[in-house]
């Protein structure tokens, strides 16, 4: 298939178009505006509606509405916008409605900055609503991966009746890069016969709710929910290993600096350091087990976690499923400063000076 | 035997929770009968709020939506744009539309959303247990204004049927009240109306019905009644409001 140069933010809209999405409820911020741009123009041509909402608030909630009466919503912003949509994120949770939720992360906190950032991992894998709920969560590090996984959140949204979020940074949004339409997983989808879509008909009445006043109502529900989170734990977690069969110092890292560790995993290669990358790809589910194996093995000496994020946010998951068994650094630049490939080799040249 | 009164089909066998003397119900029916009349409720589409009305999914037999609290009318745009041709409404109390959700209430009006809100303002935070709503009348009192809500801590109360009204995308505007038989059928023409011309795709149509809340009011139902007459439709004048002919251009 012949590649297409896209943009980032472009080809996330054109992606969920072409993923049947019959919705999209958006509010513009930098650096997403242009998924609503597109949308704007490209959604209704392929007979879809889309509303410019009064705030994130709003789009959420529009969300909640079209995805309750069983169409393929999606709502895109950044980070200040997501925080704004949690009260919505774990209403769709809680009533089980999938919804595909994109942020295309910025620094912060506060208004921040509009350059690219990690900071909303907390947010986005902690889930930044209330109550006992999770998302799903892509983290695509190129524009190619974004686009795959934009179409593949609908499906996975539908399966268990959830709201997925693709994770990536401002920096996958506004960058222009060659992908491919290819074909994606598809799934057996279940029909949405609980949509309150009008009865028209249908024997009994079908309502969206998250509200559950009795105790034990409540907890039945929250166990259904957890047992359907636990099934996503096992058959939706993701996560690649680059060159880790024999490396000896391991970078952890998803998103931009991924990619940017790719680039220092050749330079270390070549002076002769066994570097590898372990990048999770399911921020939630993280792919804990996998890199509490990998972590075990004895050619592993050290670990560093890369982000764009100062306090270091995937470190916990990180120290989680490592569980001290090789020591942890952490490299974290915020503001829109990456880290680079130069701080990655030297921090590599020390951590095996020291553990041998 | 001849059958002379009968529960409209548009309400489920669910006994109700409200308080006696709580006008909930009432308002409750004369929707769920409208949308009978009209042949809309088989297809109809109904968004709660939070509010002591959290649970009319219950009670009506349409499908419905429960909302997160004031969001209603944005979950109502995102059910209405995408199923055009059904009647969908929502129902929300005066904490819900006219404090935390009036952003969303005023923007669904500036855009003409084709759905109908019913609007119960009982002047006060019923599920919550009495605080002061947006809607308060000066002097009342509230658990939050326990000496009567004053102009300089509070604000003059919003008359939100007013406010939607100057925008071009409301279409119908009515305020109502059920005390009484004249009135309750008053309330149901203006709901109806609501409907039809919903359904006509005229734009937002909006129903604001006065009603008690003789619990956190303090008074027996009669006396809550009485007190709504006297002082509710005193601030808050019954009537139409607005109507705009349909063939009304828009310039
Ligand atoms: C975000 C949020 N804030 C506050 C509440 C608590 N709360 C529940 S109902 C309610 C007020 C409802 O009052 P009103 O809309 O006037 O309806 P009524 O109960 O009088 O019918 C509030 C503040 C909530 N559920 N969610
Ligand atoms: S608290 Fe007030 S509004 Fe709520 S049910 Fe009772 S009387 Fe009605």
């Amino acid at each position: 298939m012949a590649k297409e140069l896209w943009k980032g933010n472009e080809a996330i809209a054109e992606a969920a178009i072409r993923a049947g999405c019959d919705c999209f409820f958006g509010y513009p911020i930098t650096p997403q505006s242009e998924v609503p741009e597109y949308m704007s123009v490209h959604l209704p041509k392929a007979g879809g509606v889309f509303v410019q909402s009064e705030s994130e608030v709003a789009a959420i909630n529009m969300v909640y509405g079209a995805a309750g009466a069983g169409m393929r919503a999606m709502t895109s912003s950044s980070s200040p916008g997501i925080s704004l949509k949690q009260e919505g994120i774990t209403y769709l949770a809680g009533a089980e409605l999938p919804a595909v939720i994109i942020n295309c992360m910025r620094g912060g906190p506060g208004l921040g900055t509009i350059q690219p950032g990690q900071g909303d991992y907390f947010q986005a894998t902690r889930g930044g609503g209330n109550g006992d709920y999770r998302t799903v969560v892509l983290a695509p590090s190129n524009v190619q991966e974004t686009v795959d996984f934009v179409q593949e959140a609908f499906d996975i949204a539908d399966l268990y009746r959830n709201p997925v979020m693709v994770l990536c940074d401002g920096l996958i949004g506004q960058m222009m890069e060659p992908i491919e339409w290819r074909p994606v997983p598809k799934r057996d989808l279940p029909p949405k016969d609980w949509a309150a879509n009008g009865r028209m008909g249908r024997e009994n009445q079908n309502s969206i709710t998250s509200i559950f006043l009795d105790a034990e109502e409540c907890e039945a529900h929250n166990d259904r929910l957890t047992a359907k989170y636990a099934e996503m734990e096992e058959k939706e977690v993701r996560w690649e290993e680059i060159q880790c069969e024999d490396a000896e110092v391991l970078i952890t890292a998803y998103g931009t600096p991924a990619r940017i560790a790719l680039t220092a995993l050749e330079t270390l290669r070549a002076e002769g350091i066994k570097a590898g990358l372990f990048r999770p790809i399911t921020l939630w589910p993280f792919p804990e087990k996998a890199l509490h194996t990998l972590a075990g093995k004895d050619h592993i000496k050290a670990i560093l976690d890369v982000e764009m994020s100062t306090t270091g946010q995937m470190l916990d998951d990180v120290r989680l499923a490592v569980e001290g068994q090789k020591p942890i650094s952490y490299l974290g630049h915020a503001g829109g400063i990456m880290p680079t490939v130069e701080e990655m080799i030297e921090w590599a040249r020390e951590a095996l000076k020291e553990v041998k | 035997m001849a059958i002379v009164y009968q529960k409209s089909a548009g309400l489920t066998d669910k006994g109700l929770h409200y308080c006696p003397g709580c006008h909930h119900g009432i308002i409750h029916k004369l929707v769920a009968e409208s949308l009978v009349e009209l042949g809309l409720l088989d297809g109809a589409i109904g968004v709660c709020p939070v509010g002591c009305s959290v649970f009319a999914y219950k009670y009506f037999s349409c499908d419905m939506m429960e909302a997160s609290h004031g969001r209603a009318p944005a979950v109502a745009t995102g059910i209405k744009r995408t199923h055009p041709n059904q009647a969908v409404f929502t129902y929300q109390g005066d904490g819900d539309l006219a404090s935390i959700g009036a952003a969303e209430i005023v923007h669904a009006a500036m855009r003409g959303e084709k759905f109908t809100t019913i609007f119960v303002n009982n002047a006060i935070y019923g599920m919550t247990g009495g605080q002061m709503a947006p809607t308060t009348l000066i002097g009342q009192r509230a658990t939050t204004c326990q000496s009567g809500r004053t102009v300089e801590q509070a604000g003059m109360p919003i008359r939100v049927a007013e406010m939607l009204s100057t925008l071009d995308g409301c279409v119908y505007a009515e305020r109502v009240c059920v005390t009484d038989i004249a009135n309750l059928n008053k309330a149901k023409k203006a709901i109806k109306t609501a409907f039809q011309k919903q359904m006509a795709g005229e734009g937002f149509t909006f129903v604001e019905v006065l009603s008690t809340c003789p619990t956190n009011w303090g008074m027996t139902p009669l006396k809550a009644n009485q007190w709504l007459k006297e002082n509710m439709a005193a601030y808050y004048p019954l009537g139409v409001i607005k109507d705009k002919p349909i063939s009304a251009e828009v310039k």
